[in-house]
């Protein structure tokens, strides 16, 4: 399968990929790793013009610890986020999901900048990101803007990225010790999630359960009304509208989202957090 | 447009569609067939090759995105005259194959597990090759290439090239 015809150009700097965006629009697409985008383009799904691969600014690769937050830089790709020392320490949900992240292969093209701007409701990284409370930073023509994760997926495939802007940024809080948990429910591991379910600090994002990844409020308010784990994960479907599809109807996602929350939230609960796949290379 | 880089060793500059996939590019461009394509989807990891040190997709990279790389395919693990690298050593020796056609990007996928984790068990090396899928089911018997391949020492994970 071979994509449409483009126009390729090279970014040198954020300016050159934010004056290519602002000069072609809508016709153009930022390319980072290129393992959501140029699948569509094989598929034809997405039909750009002019691509401005922004894969080399290594500028925009890092994580690193500013205050009480950790920057992850938006070309960072997900095994160095799997495998970054500050990631673990820091923000060591974040670390365990990038690692989740289809296979190694992937890993070590995709970028979490990248990710978060497809928007798929499916996706692990975003799952977690949303959980983490985290802050995506946006740069356009006039400046760099913040945007809460919890309002920049707006629905399928749709962010708060406005057509001239690229994330340059992701900030999460530093969650150190606090227990975490991530559960995903697939047939394959490289395959995206059914459902998945991140809890951290009271907090719980579902992936798959709607046409964007989604907080699990009802859940939310339970446990901070002082419910146990089952009753609050019992409610973990309510406010979502999963679709069904050839992997799972919408009935066994509701109740895929309710047992991965449960189990979610005891792994952030027992201080067990961490990969349940044992001897993961490192 | 042009673009540049290593191949096996060898600095290349060809003119290409930037449209062109960094698969087809190595398998029509540069006559490099052990590259094989299989589901085109980023899921069975035969079209698997090692741009800058690690493992890719070859079917998901664009030709010019590999600009200035250093990319390396089965061809390139050793000359046709000299003794085989220790990975498709071992996969000859253990029988690691059943048709062969996802032999190339196994072999390139196990040097990247090797390159990453030495020694690994059999389970690790059933997850670090979960981006790879075996259309005969013959897993067992990579396994143990791998294993087997990992008592070579770092010399399973070099990858021949300039730089080194």
């Amino acid at each position: 399968m071979i994509p449409a015809p483009f126009e390729y150009v090279r970014a040198g700097s954020v300016e050159q990929a934010l004056d290519a965006l602002a000069e072609h629009g809508d016709e153009a697409k930022l390319l980072a790793g290129g393992h959501s985008l140029l699948p569509l383009m094989k598929l034809r799904l997405a039909v750009p013009s002019v691509l401005v691969d922004i894969g080399h600014l290594h500028d925009l690769s890092c994580v690193r610890v500013e205050g009480d937050q950790v920057v992850i830089g938006a070309t960072t790709r997900q095994h160095e986020l799997e495998t970054s020392s500050v990631a673990l320490t820091e923000a060591p949900l974040l670390a365990h999901v990038a690692g989740r992240v289809g296979d190694p292969q992937v890993r070590h093209r995709g970028t979490i900048g990248g990710t978060v701007a497809h928007g798929d409701p499916a996706s692990d990284l975003p799952t977690a990101l949303l959980a983490l409370d985290a802050v995506v930073v946006a740069q356009g023509p006039t400046g760099r803007r913040e945007i809460a994760a919890t309002e920049f997926f707006l629905g399928f495939f749709e962010t708060a990225l406005a057509a001239d802007e690229m994330i340059v940024e992701l900030r999460v809080p530093r969650t150190g010790s606090v227990g975490w948990g991530y559960e995903k429910f697939t047939r394959r591991e490289n395959d995206w999630p059914i459902v998945a379910a991140a809890a951290v600090d009271g907090r719980v994002a579902l992936a798959n359960m709607s046409g964007t990844v989604l907080r699990a409020t009802a859940v939310e308010q339970a446990l901070a009304g002082g419910a146990s784990i089952a009753e609050a994960a019992d409610l973990a479907a309510e406010g979502t509208s999963p679709s069904s599809d050839m992997h799972a109807d919408g009935e066994y996602r509701r109740h895929l989202a309710r047992l991965l929350t449960r189990r979610a939230l005891e792994a952030a609960s027992s201080g067990l957090s961490g990969p349940s796949r044992s001897g993961r290379p490192r | 447009m042009q673009i540049s880089m290593i191949v096996n060793g060898q600095t290349r500059t060809d003119d290409v569609e930037p449209r062109l996939l960094l698969a087809h590019y190595l398998r029509e461009v540069c006559g490099l067939r052990a590259t094989n394509i299989g589901c085109d989807t980023t899921s069975c990891g035969a079209c698997t090759v090692i741009v800058d040190g690690l493992t890719v997709k070859s079917c998901t990279v664009l030709a010019v995105q590999a600009q200035d790389s250093r990319v390396t395919t089965m061809e390139g693990l050793s000359a046709p005259d000299s003794e085989l690298h220790p990975v498709p050593a071992a996969f000859r020796a253990e029988h690691g194959l059943q048709c062969g056609f996802c032999t190339p990007g196994m072999v390139m996928a196990a040097i990247g597990l090797l390159a990453d984790n030495p020694d690994p068990t059999d389970r690790e090396v059933r997850e670090g090759l979960e981006g790879n899928l075996c259309r005969c089911t013959g897993y067992h018997n990579i396994v143990r290439a791998v294993r087997t391949a990992a008592q070579a020492g770092p010399a399973a994970s070099a990858v021949p090239g300039p730089t080194r």
